[in-house]
């Protein structure tokens, strides 16, 4: 008997009884509906968190200065004074860096009228809003020129400006204090929200690196470089800068690094790995909703094999080989499952857009979700399929016939 | 000409638990082509064994069985089934017609499992048409079995057996589930086909006056033919019907509802 008609076969015997197909359905339906919505959740919080790492700036790396020991006794990291401005210079010149800003950080009162509030003052270049693509509010970032000369300019950020200046205020052009400095606001970033790793990048104050170093800190090094690469490959360029800093601070082979580069992607991967086994987890619980489907498919195809077994005996007398009728209890389990499946898919996709909608979760379904739901049914169909089929060819047909 | 059926010291052994059953204890019997060979005994005489082997649905303990030709006592599962697909047409006692399927879509069944005809759909629809059409139902074939009466049932179950053309139809107590009427009915088409068409037939049956519609009675006994004879004064199931009153119309008036009721449904009284 041909395939064709074999599953023609199939779909009739599973029209006599559209009920039970139903509900046997219904199995495969949420198992390979949950498949999809899992994997759409699962993607959508992968993707969100890619952007993330984009918003935080592309190709981003960052170099900060290292520890260092006095006597055996270490210090903090970023405490190494061995970082310099001329470091920036060099890393600036390297092949594959697009830009890079030189960094010099400090933290401290800052007081307008009578608000005052404590951030992080960032000393930086002129680059630094391109590389980490973060676009002006108000007024302009500082100018080459108040780098070179460590002018007392300050370019503030939301948090810090809505704090002390009010929400929505145009800050340009009022003085503020810092350390009891006065600064002239210039200008104020736009909001960036949370960085990758949780911290609020608009609680912070932007000044130029040479004006921490001379007017706030009173230091020659800086503490930290911010690099932007020519492409997302930032892994060589990383390497080439670890090379380039060894060089220039005359480390031996085998000295420690008195600085750390790394990558976002680096930083990314950590939460990556966090969504991955939150997939993981997920697609066990599809896992299980499947194997439930797919038990549901055997109990129903066993019932079915019992009720039927004079129609078994029936074929076999009238020329059924035993391999006939397995094929066809065979296709009667693949196309339920199948069916079953398809349906499956629509209903994640709808439960995927209904998580969109009313839980703001973002998702995402990759077409090859749908082709391995869609295998994984046919596999469901046929793995539970198979031992009742085999029950069903391995009949005697007088036994089968007599049957009551 | 040789025999369309032969057996030879056919025996077969069944263990039940920790009895032995002996079933058939050696059998001998030749079937020419185009006899009415009906095959009688009281129950536990060995005939449904018999006919189990003769069908090629089991296979005896020892002894031969010629078919056609060919030596069918030790072929394999898979090799009966294409015997029995291409050589032999059932009808049952319980016309096993499958639920839910049509009159023409049960008819055709047997011809699906024939891979060798290659038959097309339209090919397969008219030869079951043709089928259906010879045991008088041709403008019944669209109907469920549930929308037939009985004789019809069983009317169509011929139909499938003959639909393969088969060398011999073995009918395992045919009427067993029918009243008198539809069953000389039935005997009137097993009669038609073997007088008009040569159709060698092997009837299975504990009823006498059933087994006298054939050419020739085997009578069984302990798993032995005790008797194997020619009819003499062989019934004619046409000129019977033709003396019975007619049927009623259907429904049956329950005063009327006795011997002659038509439907196995709704007679029995008798």
């Amino acid at each position: 008997m041909s395939i064709f008609m074999t599953l023609r076969i199939a779909i009739k015997a599973l029209n006599r009884n559209k009920m039970r197909t139903m509900l046997t359905m219904l199995g495969m339906i949420i198992g390979v509906g949950a498949v999809i919505t899992m994997v759409a959740l699962g993607k959508g919080a992968q993707s969100t968190i890619e952007e993330q790492v984009k918003a935080a700036g592309t190709n981003m790396i960052n170099i900060n200065a290292g520890n260092y020991s006095i006597g055996g006794v270490r210090q903090g990291q970023g405490m190494s004074n061995t970082l310099m401005p001329e470091d920036a210079e060099a890393i600036r010149a390297l092949p594959g860096v697009q830009y890079a800003a030189a960094g010099a950080d400090s933290r401290g009162q800052v007081i307008a009228g009578n608000q005052n509030w404590s951030t992080r003052v960032q000393g930086t270049e002129v680059d630094l809003p391109l590389i980490r693509s973060w676009s002006i509010k108000y007024g302009s970032f500082f100018t080459q020129q108040d780098v070179n000369s460590a002018a007392k300019v300050a370019v503030l950020g939301t948090v810090v400006s809505d704090t002390l200046f009010g929400p929505d205020a145009d800050p340009v052009g009022q003085i503020m204090r810092i350390r009891n400095q006065p600064f002239k606001v210039i200008g104020v970033m736009a909001s960036k929200g949370q960085s990758a790793m949780g911290q609020d990048q608009d609680d912070t104050i932007f000044v130029p690196f040479t004006t921490v170093q001379k007017k706030l800190q009173g230091q020659q090094h800086i503490n930290n470089i911010t690099v932007s690469a020519s492409s997302p490959e930032t892994a060589p360029v990383a390497a080439l800068i670890t090379e380039t800093l060894r060089a220039r601070h005359k480390l031996m082979p085998g000295d420690p690094d008195d600085f750390m580069v790394r990558t976002l992607e680096e930083m990314a991967s950590v939460r990556s790995e966090t969504a991955r086994t939150m997939g993981t987890l997920l697609a066990a619980i599809a896992g299980v909703s499947l194997l439930v489907g797919g038990i549901g498919i055997m109990n129903i195809m066993l019932v079915s094999v019992t009720e039927r077994t004079r129609e078994i005996g029936l074929r076999m007398a009238i020329g059924a080989r035993g391999k006939d009728v397995l094929l066809q209890f065979l296709v009667e389990a693949v196309v339920l499952s199948l069916f079953g499946g398809i349906i499956g898919i629509g209903f994640g996709f709808g439960l995927a857009a209904a998580a969109e909608k009313f839980l703001q979760w973002p998702t995402t379904i990759p077409p090859n979700a749908i082709g391995m739901a869609f295998g994984f049914a046919a596999a469901t169909g046929v793995f539970f399929g198979f031992y009742p089929a085999r029950k069903a060819a391995s009949l005697d047909p007088i036994e089968a016939l007599r049957f009551e | 000409m040789p025999p369309i059926l032969q057996v030879r010291k056919l025996v077969k052994t069944y263990t039940v638990g920790e009895v032995i059953v002996r079933a058939l204890r050696g059998a001998d019997m030749d079937v020419q082509a185009g006899e009415f060979v009906a095959i009688t005994g009281p129950s536990g005489s060995g005939k449904s064994t018999l006919m189990h082997i003769l069908g090629c649905l089991d296979r005896p303990t020892s002894g031969q069985y010629i078919l056609d030709g060919n030596d069918v006592s030790q072929m394999s599962k898979d090799q009966l089934a294409v015997i029995r697909n291409r050589k032999i047409g059932f009808v049952f006692q319980g016309f096993n017609l499958l639920s839910r399927t049509t009159a023409l879509d049960n008819v055709e069944l047997p011809l699906l499992y024939n891979g060798a005809l290659k038959l097309k759909t339209a090919d397969r629809h008219q030869r079951a048409m043709e089928a259906l059409t010879s045991v008088g139902l041709g403008d019944r074939y669209h109907h469920y079995p549930n929308q037939l009466s009985g004789g019809q049932q069983q009317r169509v179950a011929i139909a499938r057996a003959l639909v393969t053309q088969p060398t011999i139809l073995l009918a395992d107590e045919p009427t067993g589930n029918l009243d008198t009427r539809t069953s000389i009915e039935v005997m009137d088409i097993f009669q038609t086909l073997n007088k008009e068409r040569g159709i060698t037939i092997l009837l299975i049956t504990h009823e006498m006056d059933i087994a006298e519609y054939g050419t020739r009675v085997v009578r069984f006994r302990d798993g032995r033919i005790q008797t194997d004879s020619q009819v003499l004064d062989r019934r004619d199931a046409k000129q019977e019907l033709a003396a019975l009153p007619p049927p009623e119309d259907d429904p049956p008036v329950p005063a009327h509802a006795g011997a002659t009721a038509g439907d196995v449904d709704h007679g029995g009284v008798a």
